[in-house]
Protein backbone atom coordinates (compact mmCIF):
# COMPACT_ATOMS: atom_id res chain seq x y z
CA UNK A 1 0.00 0.00 0.00
CA UNK A 2 1.33 3.37 -0.94
CA UNK A 3 1.38 5.95 1.78
CA UNK A 4 1.34 9.62 1.03
CA UNK A 5 1.32 12.57 3.43
CA UNK A 6 0.58 16.01 2.08
CA UNK A 7 1.31 19.09 4.18
CA UNK A 8 0.37 17.28 7.36
CA UNK A 9 0.38 19.37 10.54
CA UNK A 10 -0.72 18.19 13.93
CA UNK A 11 -1.39 20.10 17.14
CA UNK A 12 -2.08 18.69 20.58
CA UNK A 13 -4.87 20.16 22.75
CA UNK A 14 -6.38 22.23 19.97
CA UNK A 15 -8.51 25.04 21.32
CA UNK A 16 -6.98 25.18 24.80
CA UNK A 17 -4.15 27.36 26.12
CA UNK A 18 -1.95 24.25 25.97
CA UNK A 19 -2.25 24.01 22.17
CA UNK A 20 1.05 22.94 20.75
CA UNK A 21 2.04 21.97 17.25
CA UNK A 22 4.07 18.80 16.99
CA UNK A 23 4.15 18.50 13.19
CA UNK A 24 4.48 21.18 10.55
CA UNK A 25 3.67 20.64 6.87
CA UNK A 26 5.11 17.15 6.63
CA UNK A 27 5.28 15.76 3.11
CA UNK A 28 6.24 12.14 2.78
CA UNK A 29 5.80 9.40 0.22
CA UNK A 30 6.30 5.75 1.02
CA UNK A 31 5.69 3.44 -1.96
CA UNK A 32 4.49 -0.14 -1.52
CA UNK A 33 7.02 -2.76 -0.40
CA UNK A 34 9.70 -0.30 0.61
CA UNK A 35 11.53 -0.26 3.91
CA UNK A 36 11.40 3.31 5.09
CA UNK A 37 13.26 4.54 8.17
CA UNK A 38 12.33 7.71 10.01
CA UNK A 39 15.12 9.06 12.17
CA UNK A 40 15.30 12.14 14.36
CA UNK A 41 16.33 13.45 17.71
CA UNK A 42 14.07 13.02 20.76
CA UNK A 43 10.99 15.24 20.45
CA UNK A 44 11.30 15.64 16.70
CA UNK A 45 7.73 14.44 16.12
CA UNK A 46 8.50 10.89 14.99
CA UNK A 47 6.04 9.21 17.33
CA UNK A 48 3.30 11.73 16.56
CA UNK A 49 3.85 11.16 12.87
CA UNK A 50 3.56 7.39 13.01
CA UNK A 51 0.15 7.54 14.69
CA UNK A 52 -1.17 9.17 11.53
CA UNK A 53 -0.50 6.06 9.46
CA UNK A 54 -3.51 4.19 10.89
CA UNK A 55 -5.74 7.04 11.91
CA UNK A 56 -5.00 7.04 15.64
CA UNK A 57 -4.38 10.73 15.18
CA UNK A 58 -6.11 12.89 12.64
CA UNK A 59 -4.12 15.64 10.98
CA UNK A 60 -4.97 19.16 12.14
CA UNK A 61 -4.11 20.31 8.63
CA UNK A 62 -3.30 18.38 5.46
CA UNK A 63 -4.09 15.00 3.97
CA UNK A 64 -2.99 11.48 4.84
CA UNK A 65 -3.42 8.83 2.17
CA UNK A 66 -2.94 5.15 2.94
CA UNK A 67 -3.75 2.87 0.04
CA UNK A 68 -7.15 3.97 -1.18
CA UNK A 69 -8.14 5.48 2.17
CA UNK A 70 -7.87 9.23 2.62
CA UNK A 71 -7.99 11.04 5.93
CA UNK A 72 -8.34 14.75 5.56
CA UNK A 73 -8.14 17.46 8.18
CA UNK A 74 -11.52 18.84 9.18
CA UNK A 75 -13.46 15.90 7.76
CA UNK A 76 -15.00 13.12 9.84
CA UNK A 77 -13.03 9.90 9.57
CA UNK A 78 -15.50 7.06 9.97
CA UNK A 79 -14.89 3.36 10.38
CA UNK A 80 -11.13 3.23 10.64
CA UNK A 81 -11.11 -0.51 11.35
CA UNK A 82 -10.21 -1.68 7.83
CA UNK A 83 -7.33 0.80 7.84
CA UNK A 84 -6.14 -0.37 11.26
CA UNK A 85 -6.20 -3.97 10.09
CA UNK A 86 -4.00 -3.13 7.12
CA UNK A 87 -1.56 -0.98 9.07
CA UNK A 88 -0.12 -2.74 12.10
CA UNK A 89 1.75 -0.63 14.62
CA UNK A 90 4.29 -2.09 17.00
CA UNK A 91 4.53 0.60 19.64
CA UNK A 92 7.48 1.25 21.90
CA UNK A 93 7.59 -1.38 24.63
CA UNK A 94 4.74 -3.34 23.03
CA UNK A 95 4.84 -5.85 25.91
CA UNK A 96 2.85 -3.29 27.91
CA UNK A 97 -0.23 -4.06 25.84
CA UNK A 98 -0.47 -7.74 26.85
CA UNK A 99 -3.49 -8.52 28.99
CA UNK A 100 -5.01 -11.93 28.28
CA UNK A 101 -4.78 -15.07 30.42
CA UNK A 102 -2.79 -16.96 27.83
CA UNK A 103 -0.38 -16.00 25.11
CA UNK A 104 -2.62 -17.69 22.56
CA UNK A 105 -5.63 -15.56 23.49
CA UNK A 106 -3.56 -12.41 23.44
CA UNK A 107 -2.24 -13.06 19.96
CA UNK A 108 -5.77 -13.86 18.79
CA UNK A 109 -7.13 -10.60 20.22
CA UNK A 110 -6.12 -8.52 17.20
CA UNK A 111 -7.38 -10.79 14.41
CA UNK A 112 -10.65 -11.52 16.25
CA UNK A 113 -11.31 -7.81 16.62
CA UNK A 114 -11.14 -7.58 12.86
CA UNK A 115 -13.66 -10.35 12.42
CA UNK A 116 -11.34 -13.26 11.70
CA UNK A 117 -12.98 -16.58 12.75
CA UNK A 118 -11.58 -18.28 15.84
CA UNK A 119 -9.98 -21.24 14.05
CA UNK A 120 -8.23 -19.02 11.56
CA UNK A 121 -7.03 -16.72 14.37
CA UNK A 122 -5.60 -19.68 16.24
CA UNK A 123 -3.84 -20.89 13.10
CA UNK A 124 -2.30 -17.45 12.68
CA UNK A 125 -1.23 -17.41 16.34
CA UNK A 126 0.57 -20.74 15.94
CA UNK A 127 2.28 -19.49 12.81
CA UNK A 128 3.09 -16.14 14.38
CA UNK A 129 4.68 -17.54 17.52
CA UNK A 130 7.06 -19.65 15.44
CA UNK A 131 7.85 -16.67 13.22
CA UNK A 132 9.00 -14.64 16.19
CA UNK A 133 11.20 -17.52 17.29
CA UNK A 134 9.32 -18.90 20.29
CA UNK A 135 8.26 -22.55 20.83
CA UNK A 136 4.56 -23.37 20.56
CA UNK A 137 4.42 -24.42 24.22
CA UNK A 138 4.54 -20.73 25.12
CA UNK A 139 1.01 -20.31 23.75
CA UNK A 140 -0.52 -21.99 26.80
CA UNK A 141 1.38 -19.84 29.30
CA UNK A 142 0.32 -16.57 30.85
CA UNK A 143 2.08 -13.68 29.12
CA UNK A 144 3.05 -12.32 32.55
CA UNK A 145 5.15 -15.42 33.29
CA UNK A 146 7.46 -14.73 30.37
CA UNK A 147 10.74 -12.82 30.34
CA UNK A 148 10.82 -9.26 28.98
CA UNK A 149 12.29 -10.34 25.66
CA UNK A 150 9.75 -13.12 25.23
CA UNK A 151 6.89 -10.75 26.07
CA UNK A 152 8.11 -8.38 23.37
CA UNK A 153 8.08 -11.24 20.86
CA UNK A 154 4.57 -12.26 21.87
CA UNK A 155 3.36 -8.68 21.44
CA UNK A 156 4.95 -8.53 18.00
CA UNK A 157 3.30 -11.84 17.08
CA UNK A 158 0.00 -10.24 18.14
CA UNK A 159 0.45 -7.48 15.58
CA UNK A 160 1.67 -9.85 12.87
CA UNK A 161 -1.39 -12.07 13.36
CA UNK A 162 -3.54 -9.22 12.05
CA UNK A 163 -1.88 -9.88 8.67
CA UNK A 164 -1.13 -6.22 8.04
CA UNK A 165 0.15 -4.98 4.71
CA UNK A 166 2.04 -2.14 6.30
CA UNK A 167 3.93 -2.52 9.53
CA UNK A 168 5.03 0.49 11.54
CA UNK A 169 7.76 -0.07 14.12
CA UNK A 170 8.40 2.44 16.87
CA UNK A 171 11.82 1.68 18.33
CA UNK A 172 11.09 -2.03 18.37
CA UNK A 173 14.40 -2.94 20.03
CA UNK A 174 14.47 -0.39 22.88
CA UNK A 175 15.56 -2.01 26.12
CA UNK A 176 16.62 -5.34 24.64
CA UNK A 177 20.09 -6.86 24.92
CA UNK A 178 22.30 -6.55 21.81
CA UNK A 179 21.59 -10.09 20.67
CA UNK A 180 17.84 -9.67 21.09
CA UNK A 181 18.03 -6.38 19.21
CA UNK A 182 19.74 -8.00 16.27
CA UNK A 183 17.31 -10.93 16.23
CA UNK A 184 14.27 -8.69 16.24
CA UNK A 185 15.62 -6.47 13.49
CA UNK A 186 16.51 -9.51 11.37
CA UNK A 187 13.05 -10.90 12.00
CA UNK A 188 11.36 -7.79 10.69
CA UNK A 189 13.65 -7.66 7.70
CA UNK A 190 12.85 -11.28 6.86
CA UNK A 191 9.11 -10.63 7.18
CA UNK A 192 9.48 -7.53 5.05
CA UNK A 193 10.97 -9.65 2.27
CA UNK A 194 8.82 -12.75 2.70
CA UNK A 195 5.43 -11.10 3.07
CA UNK A 196 6.17 -8.16 0.81
CA UNK A 197 5.34 -5.75 3.61
CA UNK A 198 5.72 -2.02 3.54
CA UNK A 199 7.84 -1.39 6.61
CA UNK A 200 8.21 1.92 8.41
CA UNK A 201 10.88 1.96 11.09
CA UNK A 202 11.09 4.80 13.58
CA UNK A 203 14.45 4.58 15.26
CA UNK A 204 17.30 6.24 17.08
CA UNK A 205 19.75 3.76 15.74
CA UNK A 206 21.60 5.05 12.69
CA UNK A 207 23.10 1.58 12.32
CA UNK A 208 19.71 -0.07 11.86
CA UNK A 209 18.55 2.63 9.49
CA UNK A 210 21.70 2.27 7.41
CA UNK A 211 21.54 -1.50 7.36
CA UNK A 212 17.92 -2.18 6.52
CA UNK A 213 16.22 0.86 5.03
CA UNK A 214 15.69 1.57 1.35
CA UNK A 215 14.99 5.19 2.12
CA UNK A 216 15.43 7.39 5.16
CA UNK A 217 13.56 10.52 6.26
CA UNK A 218 14.94 12.86 8.88
CA UNK A 219 12.54 14.58 11.24
CA UNK A 220 13.63 17.72 13.01
CA UNK A 221 11.46 19.88 15.24
CA UNK A 222 8.26 18.59 13.69
CA UNK A 223 9.38 18.94 10.09
CA UNK A 224 10.51 16.36 7.60
CA UNK A 225 13.79 18.01 6.62
CA UNK A 226 15.48 15.42 4.44
CA UNK A 227 14.62 12.25 2.55
CA UNK A 228 16.96 10.03 0.58
CA UNK A 229 18.70 6.69 0.31
CA UNK A 230 20.94 5.74 3.26
CA UNK A 231 24.01 6.42 1.17
CA UNK A 232 22.82 9.93 0.32
CA UNK A 233 21.80 10.68 3.90
CA UNK A 234 24.94 9.40 5.58
CA UNK A 235 27.41 10.89 3.15
CA UNK A 236 26.79 14.34 4.58
CA UNK A 237 27.74 14.25 8.23
CA UNK A 238 27.68 18.07 8.50
CA UNK A 239 23.98 18.28 7.70
CA UNK A 240 23.26 15.43 10.08
CA UNK A 241 25.09 17.25 12.85
CA UNK A 242 22.82 20.23 12.29
CA UNK A 243 19.87 17.95 13.14
CA UNK A 244 21.70 16.58 16.18
CA UNK A 245 22.22 13.20 14.53
CA UNK A 246 25.35 11.25 13.81
CA UNK A 247 26.51 8.97 11.04
CA UNK A 248 26.57 5.23 11.79
CA UNK A 249 29.65 3.85 13.54
CA UNK A 250 30.78 2.12 10.38
CA UNK A 251 30.77 5.42 8.46
CA UNK A 252 32.79 7.04 11.23
CA UNK A 253 35.27 4.20 10.98
CA UNK A 254 35.46 4.68 7.24
CA UNK A 255 36.30 8.36 7.77
CA UNK A 256 39.18 7.35 10.02
CA UNK A 257 40.50 4.94 7.40
CA UNK A 258 40.21 7.62 4.76
CA UNK A 259 42.29 9.94 6.94
CA UNK A 260 44.92 7.23 7.34
CA UNK A 261 45.27 6.46 3.64
CA UNK A 262 44.91 10.12 2.74
CA UNK A 263 42.12 9.78 0.15
CA UNK A 264 38.41 9.06 0.18
CA UNK A 265 37.09 5.61 -0.69
CA UNK A 266 34.95 5.31 -3.80
CA UNK A 267 31.64 5.16 -1.89
CA UNK A 268 30.07 5.47 1.56
CA UNK A 269 29.93 1.99 3.09
CA UNK A 270 26.92 1.09 5.20
CA UNK A 271 27.89 -2.34 6.50
CA UNK A 272 31.05 -3.94 7.83
CA UNK A 273 31.18 -6.28 4.83
CA UNK A 274 31.01 -3.44 2.34
CA UNK A 275 33.77 -1.53 4.11
CA UNK A 276 36.00 -4.62 4.32
CA UNK A 277 35.60 -5.25 0.58
CA UNK A 278 36.29 -1.63 -0.21
CA UNK A 279 39.45 -1.57 1.95
CA UNK A 280 40.63 -4.86 0.45
CA UNK A 281 40.21 -3.38 -3.01
CA UNK A 282 42.29 -0.33 -2.11
CA UNK A 283 44.99 -2.51 -0.57
CA UNK A 284 45.17 -4.66 -3.71
CA UNK A 285 45.38 -1.59 -5.91
CA UNK A 286 48.31 -0.29 -3.85
CA UNK A 287 50.12 -3.60 -4.04
CA UNK A 288 49.77 -3.56 -7.78
CA UNK A 289 51.09 -0.02 -8.03
CA UNK B 1 -7.40 12.04 24.60
CA UNK B 2 -6.44 12.69 28.18
CA UNK B 3 -4.80 15.96 27.37
CA UNK B 4 -7.99 17.94 27.94
CA UNK B 5 -8.21 17.10 31.65
CA UNK B 6 -7.90 20.18 33.76
CA UNK B 7 -8.94 18.71 37.09
CA UNK B 8 -6.27 19.05 39.76
CA UNK B 9 -4.01 21.01 37.49
CA UNK B 10 -1.51 23.43 38.97
CA UNK B 11 -0.64 26.59 37.06
CA UNK B 12 2.68 28.01 38.15
CA UNK B 13 2.70 31.74 38.72
CA UNK B 14 3.94 34.48 40.94
CA UNK B 15 0.81 36.25 42.11
CA UNK B 16 -0.05 37.21 45.67
CA UNK B 17 -2.11 34.04 45.98
CA UNK B 18 0.67 31.87 44.59
CA UNK B 19 3.11 33.25 47.14
CA UNK B 20 0.93 32.46 50.13
CA UNK B 21 1.92 29.68 52.48
CA UNK B 22 -0.07 26.51 51.76
CA UNK B 23 -1.12 26.40 55.41
CA UNK B 24 -2.83 29.78 55.26
CA UNK B 25 -4.45 28.89 51.96
CA UNK B 26 -5.74 25.59 53.30
CA UNK B 27 -7.09 27.14 56.48
CA UNK B 28 -8.55 29.99 54.46
CA UNK B 29 -10.35 27.71 52.02
CA UNK B 30 -11.59 25.45 54.78
CA UNK B 31 -13.05 28.30 56.83
CA UNK B 32 -14.37 30.02 53.71
CA UNK B 33 -16.33 26.91 52.77
CA UNK B 34 -17.99 27.11 56.19
CA UNK B 35 -18.72 30.84 56.35
CA UNK B 36 -20.31 30.76 52.90
CA UNK B 37 -23.31 29.32 54.72
CA UNK B 38 -23.59 32.43 56.90
CA UNK B 39 -24.83 34.43 53.95
CA UNK B 40 -28.60 34.73 53.72
CA UNK B 41 -29.47 38.01 51.99
CA UNK B 42 -28.47 40.14 49.02
CA UNK B 43 -25.82 42.11 50.90
CA UNK B 44 -24.04 39.05 52.28
CA UNK B 45 -24.18 37.12 49.00
CA UNK B 46 -22.98 40.24 47.23
CA UNK B 47 -20.09 40.42 49.66
CA UNK B 48 -19.12 36.80 49.01
CA UNK B 49 -19.29 37.30 45.27
CA UNK B 50 -17.25 40.51 45.39
CA UNK B 51 -14.66 38.89 47.63
CA UNK B 52 -14.32 35.88 45.32
CA UNK B 53 -13.98 38.10 42.25
CA UNK B 54 -11.29 40.05 44.05
CA UNK B 55 -9.38 36.85 44.85
CA UNK B 56 -9.67 35.71 41.22
CA UNK B 57 -8.36 39.07 40.11
CA UNK B 58 -5.25 38.99 42.27
CA UNK B 59 -4.58 35.31 41.55
CA UNK B 60 -4.15 36.23 37.85
CA UNK B 61 -5.81 32.96 36.87
CA UNK B 62 -7.60 33.07 33.57
CA UNK B 63 -11.35 32.68 33.92
CA UNK B 64 -11.20 29.78 31.48
CA UNK B 65 -9.82 27.42 34.12
CA UNK B 66 -12.37 28.40 36.70
CA UNK B 67 -15.26 27.95 34.34
CA UNK B 68 -13.80 24.59 33.44
CA UNK B 69 -13.73 23.67 37.10
CA UNK B 70 -17.40 24.55 37.21
CA UNK B 71 -18.29 22.18 34.36
CA UNK B 72 -18.74 19.02 36.46
CA UNK B 73 -21.26 20.73 38.75
CA UNK B 74 -23.10 22.73 36.14
CA UNK B 75 -25.94 20.22 35.86
CA UNK B 76 -26.30 20.12 39.64
CA UNK B 77 -26.28 23.90 39.61
CA UNK B 78 -29.02 24.20 37.00
CA UNK B 79 -31.04 21.51 38.73
CA UNK B 80 -31.04 23.21 42.13
CA UNK B 81 -31.73 26.55 40.48
CA UNK B 82 -34.80 25.13 38.76
CA UNK B 83 -36.01 23.35 41.89
CA UNK B 84 -35.89 26.59 43.82
CA UNK B 85 -37.54 28.60 41.11
CA UNK B 86 -40.34 26.10 40.65
CA UNK B 87 -41.08 25.09 44.19
CA UNK B 88 -40.43 28.09 46.44
CA UNK B 89 -43.64 30.00 47.03
CA UNK B 90 -42.69 33.31 48.65
CA UNK B 91 -43.25 36.95 47.84
CA UNK B 92 -44.90 38.37 44.75
CA UNK B 93 -45.70 36.37 41.66
CA UNK B 94 -43.31 37.44 38.92
CA UNK B 95 -44.60 35.28 36.12
CA UNK B 96 -47.90 33.48 35.85
CA UNK B 97 -48.20 30.88 33.15
CA UNK B 98 -51.30 29.35 34.61
CA UNK B 99 -49.94 25.89 35.25
CA UNK B 100 -46.88 27.27 36.99
CA UNK B 101 -46.15 30.42 38.91
CA UNK B 102 -42.73 31.85 39.46
CA UNK B 103 -42.40 33.72 42.72
CA UNK B 104 -39.97 36.46 43.63
CA UNK B 105 -38.73 34.41 46.58
CA UNK B 106 -38.05 31.43 44.35
CA UNK B 107 -35.99 33.45 41.93
CA UNK B 108 -34.05 35.00 44.79
CA UNK B 109 -33.37 31.64 46.42
CA UNK B 110 -32.33 30.15 43.08
CA UNK B 111 -29.85 32.93 42.46
CA UNK B 112 -28.50 32.73 46.02
CA UNK B 113 -27.89 29.00 45.82
CA UNK B 114 -26.20 29.38 42.44
CA UNK B 115 -23.91 32.04 43.87
CA UNK B 116 -23.11 29.78 46.79
CA UNK B 117 -22.18 26.93 44.46
CA UNK B 118 -20.13 29.06 42.12
CA UNK B 119 -18.24 30.74 44.93
CA UNK B 120 -17.42 27.41 46.57
CA UNK B 121 -16.20 25.84 43.36
CA UNK B 122 -14.19 28.91 42.37
CA UNK B 123 -12.43 29.17 45.70
CA UNK B 124 -11.48 25.50 45.91
CA UNK B 125 -10.37 25.53 42.27
CA UNK B 126 -8.19 28.54 42.96
CA UNK B 127 -6.58 26.63 45.81
CA UNK B 128 -5.56 23.74 43.57
CA UNK B 129 -4.67 25.95 40.62
CA UNK B 130 -2.29 28.14 42.61
CA UNK B 131 -0.75 25.59 44.98
CA UNK B 132 1.47 22.80 43.76
CA UNK B 133 0.33 19.35 44.92
CA UNK B 134 3.55 18.99 46.89
CA UNK B 135 2.90 22.15 48.89
CA UNK B 136 -0.69 21.10 49.52
CA UNK B 137 0.45 17.83 51.06
CA UNK B 138 3.23 19.60 52.99
CA UNK B 139 0.72 22.06 54.34
CA UNK B 140 -1.75 19.34 55.24
CA UNK B 141 0.89 17.33 57.01
CA UNK B 142 1.83 20.26 59.22
CA UNK B 143 -1.78 21.22 59.88
CA UNK B 144 -2.73 17.67 60.81
CA UNK B 145 0.37 17.20 62.95
CA UNK B 146 -1.53 17.54 66.25
CA UNK B 147 -3.44 14.39 65.34
CA UNK B 148 -0.21 12.43 65.69
CA UNK B 149 -0.89 12.52 69.42
CA UNK B 150 -3.85 10.28 68.65
CA UNK B 151 -1.46 7.80 67.02
CA UNK B 152 -2.75 8.61 63.55
CA UNK B 153 -0.09 7.98 60.86
CA UNK B 154 -0.15 11.54 59.50
CA UNK B 155 3.23 11.42 57.81
CA UNK B 156 2.34 8.21 56.01
CA UNK B 157 -1.00 9.64 54.92
CA UNK B 158 0.65 12.76 53.55
CA UNK B 159 3.24 10.66 51.75
CA UNK B 160 0.55 8.47 50.22
CA UNK B 161 -1.26 11.56 49.05
CA UNK B 162 1.78 13.10 47.44
CA UNK B 163 2.69 9.85 45.72
CA UNK B 164 -0.85 9.48 44.43
CA UNK B 165 -0.83 13.04 43.11
CA UNK B 166 2.58 12.59 41.59
CA UNK B 167 1.45 9.57 39.60
CA UNK B 168 -1.79 10.95 38.19
CA UNK B 169 -0.14 12.39 35.06
CA UNK B 170 2.04 9.31 34.65
CA UNK B 171 -0.96 7.02 34.75
CA UNK B 172 -2.83 9.28 32.35
CA UNK B 173 0.01 9.03 29.85
CA UNK B 174 0.11 5.31 30.35
CA UNK B 175 -3.64 4.96 29.79
CA UNK B 176 -3.37 6.97 26.61
CA UNK B 177 -0.55 4.78 25.32
CA UNK B 178 -2.25 1.49 26.11
CA UNK B 179 -5.51 2.74 24.68
CA UNK B 180 -3.78 3.57 21.42
CA UNK B 181 -1.98 0.24 21.32
CA UNK B 182 -5.24 -1.66 21.77
CA UNK B 183 -7.05 0.54 19.26
CA UNK B 184 -4.30 -0.27 16.77
CA UNK B 185 -5.17 -3.92 17.41
CA UNK B 186 -8.77 -3.24 16.48
CA UNK B 187 -10.26 -2.78 19.93
CA UNK B 188 -13.19 -0.39 19.78
CA UNK B 189 -13.44 1.93 22.75
CA UNK B 190 -16.33 4.33 23.01
CA UNK B 191 -18.68 2.84 20.44
CA UNK B 192 -21.14 0.01 20.22
CA UNK B 193 -23.53 -1.30 22.88
CA UNK B 194 -22.70 -0.95 26.59
CA UNK B 195 -21.81 -4.65 26.91
CA UNK B 196 -19.11 -4.35 24.26
CA UNK B 197 -17.80 -1.18 25.78
CA UNK B 198 -17.41 -2.74 29.19
CA UNK B 199 -15.60 -5.63 27.55
CA UNK B 200 -13.28 -3.22 25.77
CA UNK B 201 -12.16 -1.82 29.12
CA UNK B 202 -10.52 -5.09 30.18
CA UNK B 203 -7.63 -4.85 27.69
CA UNK B 204 -7.09 -1.36 29.06
CA UNK B 205 -7.32 -2.02 32.78
CA UNK B 206 -5.23 -5.18 33.02
CA UNK B 207 -2.05 -3.67 31.55
CA UNK B 208 -2.67 -0.50 33.54
CA UNK B 209 -2.86 -2.40 36.83
CA UNK B 210 0.15 -4.51 35.96
CA UNK B 211 2.26 -1.45 35.28
CA UNK B 212 0.95 0.42 38.33
CA UNK B 213 1.93 -2.46 40.60
CA UNK B 214 5.30 -2.71 38.95
CA UNK B 215 5.81 1.01 39.37
CA UNK B 216 4.80 0.87 43.04
CA UNK B 217 7.27 -1.90 43.67
CA UNK B 218 10.07 -0.04 41.90
CA UNK B 219 9.29 3.11 43.85
CA UNK B 220 9.29 1.27 47.17
CA UNK B 221 12.64 -0.29 46.35
CA UNK B 222 14.10 3.04 45.24
CA UNK B 223 12.94 4.69 48.48
CA UNK B 224 14.33 1.95 50.65
CA UNK B 225 17.64 1.96 48.81
CA UNK B 226 17.93 5.65 49.57
CA UNK B 227 17.38 5.00 53.24
CA UNK B 228 13.75 5.96 53.73
CA UNK B 229 12.54 4.80 57.13
CA UNK B 230 9.32 6.75 57.59
CA UNK B 231 8.77 10.18 59.10
CA UNK B 232 10.70 9.67 62.33
CA UNK B 233 13.39 12.33 62.68
CA UNK B 234 13.02 13.42 59.08
CA UNK B 235 13.99 17.00 58.28
CA UNK B 236 12.52 19.04 55.46
CA UNK B 237 14.04 20.38 52.30
CA UNK B 238 11.12 22.69 51.59
CA UNK B 239 10.49 24.78 54.68
CA UNK B 240 7.11 26.41 55.02
CA UNK B 241 7.40 30.09 55.84
CA UNK B 242 4.64 32.15 57.37
CA UNK B 243 5.00 35.83 56.54
CA UNK B 244 3.03 39.07 56.50
CA UNK B 245 1.05 38.05 53.41
CA UNK B 246 -0.35 35.05 55.23
CA UNK B 247 -1.33 37.17 58.19
CA UNK B 248 -3.08 39.58 55.81
CA UNK B 249 -4.89 36.64 54.26
CA UNK B 250 -6.15 35.40 57.63
CA UNK B 251 -7.10 38.93 58.76
CA UNK B 252 -9.13 39.43 55.59
CA UNK B 253 -10.90 36.19 56.36
CA UNK B 254 -11.73 37.34 59.88
CA UNK B 255 -12.99 40.65 58.49
CA UNK B 256 -15.15 38.87 55.94
CA UNK B 257 -16.62 36.66 58.65
CA UNK B 258 -17.36 39.69 60.82
CA UNK B 259 -19.05 41.51 57.92
CA UNK B 260 -21.12 38.46 57.06
CA UNK B 261 -22.30 38.09 60.65
CA UNK B 262 -23.03 41.81 60.87
CA UNK B 263 -25.05 42.06 57.67
CA UNK B 264 -26.89 38.76 57.75
CA UNK B 265 -30.54 38.98 58.59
Amino acid sequence: MDIKLQKVSYAYSVGTPFEKFALFDVDMEIPSNTYHAIIGHTGSGKSTLLQHFNGLLKPTKGIVQVGNRTIEAGKKAKDLKPLRQKVGIVFQFPEHQLFEETVLKDIMFGPMNFGVPEEEAEKRARKGIRQVGLPEEVLAKSPFDLSGGQMRRVAIAGVLAMNPEVIVLDEPTAGLDPRGQKEIMELFYRLHKERGLTTILVTHSMEDAAKYADRISIMHEGRCVLTGTPREIFSDSETLKKYRLEVPRIVKFQKKIEEMIGKPLSKICLTEEELADEVARVVKERERA
Amino acid sequence: MMEKMIFGRFIPGNSFIHQLDPRSKLVFTFIFVIIVFLANNSITYGLLLAFTLFVILISKIRLYFLVNGLKPVIILLLFTFLIHILFTREGNVLLDLGFLKIYEGGLRQGIFISIRFTVLVFMTTILTLTTSPISITDGLEVLLNPLKKLKLPIHELALMMSIALRFIPTLMDETDKIMKAQMARGSDLGSGPIKDRVKAVVPLLVPLFVSAFKRAEDLATAMEVRGYRGGEGRTRYRRLKWDAKDTICIISLVLLTALLIFFRS
